[in-house]
C-alpha cells in the first residue's frame, strides 16, 4: 500500500474487500482441517447407522427416542452438566479473581496445580476421588462424610477437572483489564458492587460465557467420571453412545444419538453466540502483572483464604492421595516403584522401559499443541473481525469436536481415512490429529475474547499508516493476545498429555504415552503394577505442570510498559 | 524486536515446523504403508508377545511383524466388521468365543487350515470351515481373599451355590455383563449352570445376598476388592471378586519379594471358560504372510510364551506351563462352556433381564 493516498473513500472499501480476501486465506486451512478430521467422519459413520442397502431409516428416529430409557439418559446428561458447570462457576469464579488480581508468592505454581487435573487420565481421578470421598476415605475417617459413588461424586469430579478452564479463560482476561476504570467509576460515585456490575462484570461476560460453555460441553460429554464414579445406574448420552457403538453394535440408535447431541450442541452455541456477541467491545486492556497486588482489609484475606482452603481440598488433596500411594511401597514409604519403572517388565510387556513413555507423551503433545495453535489461531484471526453469518457459523462449528463422542470420531476416522493418500489409521499421526481436535477450541475460545476486545480502531490507524494486515496483526494483535496464546497453548498440551480415548487405540505398542502405559498397569492383577501405576501418575502430574510453568516463563522476560 | 517478541516468534517458528514436519511424516507412512515385507496383526489392547519371539517369526519368515493395538476387545472386533474388506491389517488376534458369532455373520475372515491345528484338542476347534483358529483359553472365576477367610476361619466359597449363602454376605463385587469382558462371562457362567430358565433366580439370591456391582474390572479388583495390592490400599471391603484364574499367579509375579503364596485363591466351581481365536482378513494386503502369522500363533514358540506375556492357557498340546503357572494357579477341569451360536441368540436379552434385575 502506497503511504499517502489522497481519497478518502476508496481505500475503505478496497480495504474491506482485501479484509474479506484475507479472512477468506486465513480460514482455508481451519476449514481443511475441520472437514477432513471432523466433519467427514463423523457424516461417515452417520449415514453408515442411518442407511441400511442404500435407503436412509429415519424412521428409527421416532422410536429410539420415545425409548424411557434413552429419555432418561437425555434428562440425566443434561441435568447433570448443568449442574456441573453451576458449582464449577461458583467454586471456580472466585479462584479466577484470586488468580487474576492477587499477588502472592508461589502464584504460577498453584496456577500450574490447578491445571494438573485436566491432563490426569480418568481412571486416576476415580481412584484419587474415592480415596477422598469413598468408604474408609479421608472425609469418611475426619467427619463421617461418606458420597462413594454417586451425583455428588460425579459433581465434585467435574469441578476438579473443569476449575482450570475458568481459572484460565476468565482469570486470563480479568488480569488484564484496566482496574482504573473501575476506580474512575467509584470516583465518580459508584459504589464498589455498582463499579463492578457496570465496568468489570459487562466486560468479563463473554469470557465467563466461553468458560461456562466449555465446562458445559465437557460436562455434557463426560464419560471416563461417569462411568467410574456413576457406578452402573448412570448414564450420559456419550456413555450411551459408547454403549451403543461398541457393546451393542446398534449403529443406527448411535446415528440418532449423534445426531441429537449434534443439535443439542448446536441450539447451546446459538444461544452462546446471541448472547455474547452483544456484550462484546472493545476494552483497554494492560499487562497482568500492574493488575495484581497483595490481598488488602479483611475481605480480600478472607476471600483469598477460601480459595485457597477451596483448592487445598478439592484439587491438591486428591493429587496428595494420588503421590502418597506411589510411594507407599510394602517396605515403607520409598522411591521403591520409581526404580522399577527403569527396569524391564519381568513379562517383557512394555517393550521399552517405562520412563521412555515421558518422552513419546511429549512428543506427541509438541505436535498437537502446534498443530492446535496453528489451526486454532488462524481461525481465531479470521473470526476477530466483526462478520458475516457463515463465518459466525464457522465458529461455532470449531467447537463441536468438544460436544461430540469420542467414539463417533474414532470409528469414523476407520471407515474415512482408510485409503491412500489419507490411510492414517495405523499411522503415528492420527493421535496428535485426534488430540489436535479437541486442542483447537480452546485456543480459539481463549484467544478471540481477548482479540475482539482489541479497539478496532488501533488495527485502521496501522493501516492508515501503511501497514500490510500481516504486519498490523503482529504490530497490534500479537502484542496484545500473545499471554492469550500462550495460555491456549497450555490448555492444548495439557489435553494432548492426558489424551487417552483416541490414543488408546491409536498408539503404536512400542510407542505408548503415559496415560496408555498406566491403564495398561492397572488393568492387570499385582502390587508392582498397581505401585508403578501410581508412580507413572505422579510424573504424569509433575511433567504437566513442569510444562505449564515453563510456557508461562515464556513471558516473564518481557519489558514492562510494553502497552 | 525485544526479547518477548523473539521468544514469540520462536516458539511460533517452532511450532510451525513441526507442524510441517508432522505432515511431511503422515505423507512417508501412508506411502509405504503396503509394504510386501511386512505382515500386520490386529488385536486389542491386551496383546502382548516377547520381542524374541517376534524376532524369531521374522527371522524364520523374512517379514516384518506390525501389531496395531486396536481398542478393548469388543471395540476390535467391531472395529473389524466396519473396515470389512479393507482390513486394517492381515490377520485379527483376540475374538473370544462371546463375540465370535458377530464376527463370522459379517463374514470378516476368509478360510485358512493352520499348519499344526492337529496338535489343538477338537473340543476348541469349534469352526469347522477354519475361517477362525483357537489360540488361547482362559478361566473366568470368582477369586477370593485368602488373609480374610483364614482370619475368619472361614472357608472359601467353591461354587456358584455358595455365593448365594448367607455366610458369604455382602462380600462379593462384580462387573456389570454390559460393559465388562469378565462380568459377561460371569453372568454367561451362571446361565450355563442354572440353564435360561434358573438363572435369574439365582441372581435373585445373589442379590439378597448383597451382591456389588461395578462398571469394570479395574474398579472391582483393584478399588473393591481386599485382597489385591489396589484394593488394600483403596481400603476395599470385598473378599471377592470375579477375575481370573490366572490372577493368583500374576500377583506373585507382580510383587517384590515375591511371596511363597499367592496372597488370591480360585473358586474353582465357579468359572467360564473364554477361548480366543485368530484369523485371516478378508481383503487382507499380504495373505501369504498372514497365513505364516496364523501357524505361528499357534506353534510351540509362541504359545509358550503366551501365559506370562497375556496370562492365558496355551491352547497346543505340546506347550509347556510356565512353572509361576503350574506352583501358584489351578487347572479348572469342569468349566462353564457356552457355543457362540447360543451366546450370540441370548446376550442381549440376558443383559437386559440381567439389568433389570440387579441394578434397579
Amino acid at each position: 500500500m502506497v503511504l499517502a493516498r489522497p481519497e478518502v473513500d476508496g481505500p475503505t472499501h478496497r480495504r474491506d474487500v482485501r479484509g474479506s480476501a484475507a479472512r477468506l486465506g486465513l480460514m482455508v486451512l481451519p476449514v481443511a482441517f475441520f472437514a477432513i478430521f471432523f466433519a467427514w467422519p463423523v457424516a461417515s459413520i452417520v449415514e453408515r447407522g442411518l442407511r441400511v442397502d442404500g435407503t436412509w431409516r429415519f424412521g428409527g428416529f421416532a422410536r429410539t427416542l420415545a425409548r424411557p430409557e434413552i429419555l432418561d439418559v437425555l434428562w440425566f446428561t443434561l441435568w447433570q452438566a448443568l449442574a456441573s458447570t453451576a458449582l464449577t462457576l461458583l467454586l471456580a469464579l472466585p479462584g479466577a479473581y484470586v488468580f487474576a488480581r492477587f499477588d502472592f508468592p508461589g502464584k504460577g505454581v498453584l496456577r500450574a496445580v490447578v491445571t494438573v487435573p485436566f491432563v490426569l487420565p480418568t481412571v486416576m481421578v476415580g481412584t484419587a476421588f474415592l480415596a477422598l470421598v469413598g468408604r474408609r476415605g479421608l472425609l469418611d475417617e475426619l467427619w463421617g462424610v461418606r458420597l462413594d459413588t454417586g451425583v455428588w461424586a460425579i459433581l465434585l469430579a467435574h469441578v476438579f477437572f473443569n476449575y482450570a478452564v475458568v481459572v484460565r479463560t476468565v482469570g486470563g482476561l480479568w488480569a488484564q483489564l484496566d482496574p482504573r476504570q473501575e476506580e474512575a467509576a467509584r470516583m465518580l460515585g459508584a459504589s464498589r458492587w455498582t463499579a463492578w456490575r457496570t465496568v468489570t462484570l459487562p466486560a468479563l461476560v463473554p469470557a465467563v460465557g466461553a468458560a461456562a460453555l466449555m465446562v458445559f460441553l465437557f460436562t455434557a460429554g463426560s464419560f471416563a467420571v461417569v462411568q467410574i464414579l456413576g457406578g452402573p445406574t448412570y448414564s450420559t448420552l456419550e456413555t450411551e453412545i459408547y454403549r451403543q457403538t461398541v457393546v451393542r453394535f446398534d449403529l443406527g440408535t448411535a446415528a440418532v444419538l449423534t445426531l441429537v447431541q449434534f443439535a443439542a450442541v448446536g441450539a447451546i452455541l446459538a444461544v452462546h453466540a446471541r448472547t455474547v456477541r452483544r456484550r462484546e467491545t472493545a476494552l483497554r486492556l494492560v499487562a497482568p502483572e500492574r493488575t495484581a497486588r497483595r490481598p488488602r482489609g479483611p475481605g480480600q484475606w478472607t476471600l483469598f483464604g477460601a480459595v485457597l482452603l477451596s483448592i487445598a481440598l478439592l484439587i491438591v488433596l486428591p493429587l496428595v492421595v494420588l503421590a502418597e500411594r506411589s510411594l507407599d511401597t510394602p517396605e515403607g514409604y520409598g522411591p521403591g516403584y520409581y526404580r522399577a519403572l527403569q527396569e524391564t517388565d519381568p513379562s517383557g510387556t512394555f517393550l521399552v522401559p517405562l520412563t521412555d513413555t515421558i518422552v513419546n507423551s511429549l512428543q506427541y503433545a509438541v505436535v498437537a499443541t502446534g498443530l492446535a495453535v496453528l489451526i486454532g489461531g488462524l481461525a481465531a484471526a479470521a473470526l476477530t473481525r466483526r462478520a458475516g453469518r457463515f463465518v459466525r457459523g464457522f465458529d461455532a462449528l470449531l467447537m463441536l469436536p468438544l460436544g461430540v463422542s469420542a467414539v463417533t470420531v474414532g470409528f469414523g476416522f476407520l471407515i474415512t481415512l482408510d485409503e491412500p493418500p489419507l490411510d492414517l489409521r495405523s499411522s503415528w499421526i492420527l493421535v496428535p490429529l485426534a488430540q489436535a481436535l479437541v486442542g483447537v477450541p480452546f485456543v480459539v475460545r481463549t484467544m478471540l475474547p481477548v482479540l475482539r476486545a482489541v479497539d478496532d480502531r488501533l488495527r485502521e490507524a496501522a493501516a492508515v499508516l501503511g501497514a500490510s494486515p500481516l504486519r498490523a496483526w503482529r504490530e497490534v494483535d500479537l502484542p496484545l493476545v500473545r499471554r492469550a496464546l500462550l495460555i491456549a497453548a497450555g490448555f492444548a498440551f495439557a489435553v494432548s498429555l492426558g489424551e487417552f480415548g483416541a490414543t488408546v487405540f491409536i498408539a503404536r505398542p512400542d510407542r505408548p504415552t503415559l496415560p496408555v502405559a498406566v491403564a495398561r498397569l492397572l488393568g492387570r492383577p499385582g502390587e508392582l503394577n498397581y505401585g508403578q501405576a501410581m508412580a507413572l501418575s505422579t510424573i504424569l502430574m509433575a511433567v504437566c505442570a513442569v510444562s505449564l510453568l515453563l510456557l508461562e516463563r515464556l513471558r516473564t522476560d518481557r519489558t514492562s510498559g510494553e502497552f | 524486536m525485544n526479547t518477548k517478541k523473539s521468544a514469540a516468534a520462536a516458539l511460533v517458528a517452532a511450532l510451525g515446523v513441526t507442524t510441517l514436519a508432522a505432515c511431511g511424516g503422515s505423507g512417508d507412512t501412508t506411502a509405504d504403508a503396503p509394504a510386501p515385507k511386512t505382515v500386520r496383526l490386529v488385536s486389542h489392547d491386551s496383546f502382548n508377545a516377547s520381542e524374541e519371539v517376534l524376532a524369531e517369526f521374522e527371522r524364520k519368515t523374512g517379514f516384518t511383524i506390525e501389531v496395531v493395538k486396536s481398542g478393548d476387545a469388543g471395540e476390535a472386533v467391531n472395529k473389524e466388521i466396519l473396515t470389512k474388506g479393507n482390513p486394517q491389517g492381515d490377520v485379527f488376534f483376540g475374538v473370544d468365543n462371546t463375540l465370535l458369532s458377530r464376527a463370522l455373520d459379517n463374514g470378516i475372515f476368509v478360510p485358512y487350515e493352520a499348519k499344526g491345528l492337529d496338535r489343538v484338542p477338537a473340543a476348541l476347534r469349534t469352526d469347522a470351515k477354519h475361517r477362525v483358529t483357537p489360540v488361547d483359553s482362559g478361566d473366568i472365576c470368582v477369586n477370593y481373599d485368602k488373609k480374610y477367610f483364614a482370619d475368619k476361619k472361614l472357608d472359601p466359597p467353591q461354587t456358584f451355590d455358595d455365593l448365594a449363602k448367607p455366610a458369604y454376605k455382602d462380600l462379593l463385587v462384580v462387573e456389570n455383563p454390559e460393559r465388562s469382558s469378565p462380568g459377561l462371562g460371569f453372568l454367561l457362567g451362571t446361565a450355563a449352570r442354572y440353564g435360561d430358565d434358573g438363572w435369574q433366580d439365582y441372581w435373585t439370591r445373589l442379590k439378597a445376598n448383597g451382591v456389588k456391582t461395578v462398571d469394570s474390572w479395574e474398579l472391582a479388583y483393584n478399588q473393591e476388592f481386599s485382597g489385591s495390592a489396589g484394593g488394600r490400599k483403596a481400603k476395599g471391603d470385598r473378599p471377592l471378586v470375579v477375575s481370573y484364574a490366572s490372577s493368583p499367579p500374576v500377583e506373585v509375579l507382580y510383587s517384590e519379594p515375591q511371596p511363597k503364596d499367592a496372597p488370591t485363591g480360585v473358586s474353582t466351581g465357579t468359572c467360564f471358560r473364554q477361548t480366543e481365536f485368530a484369523g485371516l482378513l478378508d481383503g487382507a494386503r499380504n495373505p501369504e504372510g498372514g497365513k505364516l502369522l496364523i501357524d505361528f500363533l499357534i506353534s510351540k514358540t509362541f504359545q509358550d510364551d503366551m501365559p506370562l506375556q497375556m496370562f492365558v492357557n496355551p491352547v497346543a498340546a505340546d506347550a509347556t506351563l510356565p512353572e509361576l503357572f503350574t506352583r501358584h494357579g489351578v487347572v479348572i477341569d469342569d468349566p462353564q462352556t457356552m457355543t457362540p451360536e447360543e451366546i450370540a441368540r441370548n446376550r442381549d436379552e440376558w443383559i437386559k433381564s440381567w439389568s433389570s434385575l440387579v441394578l434397579k
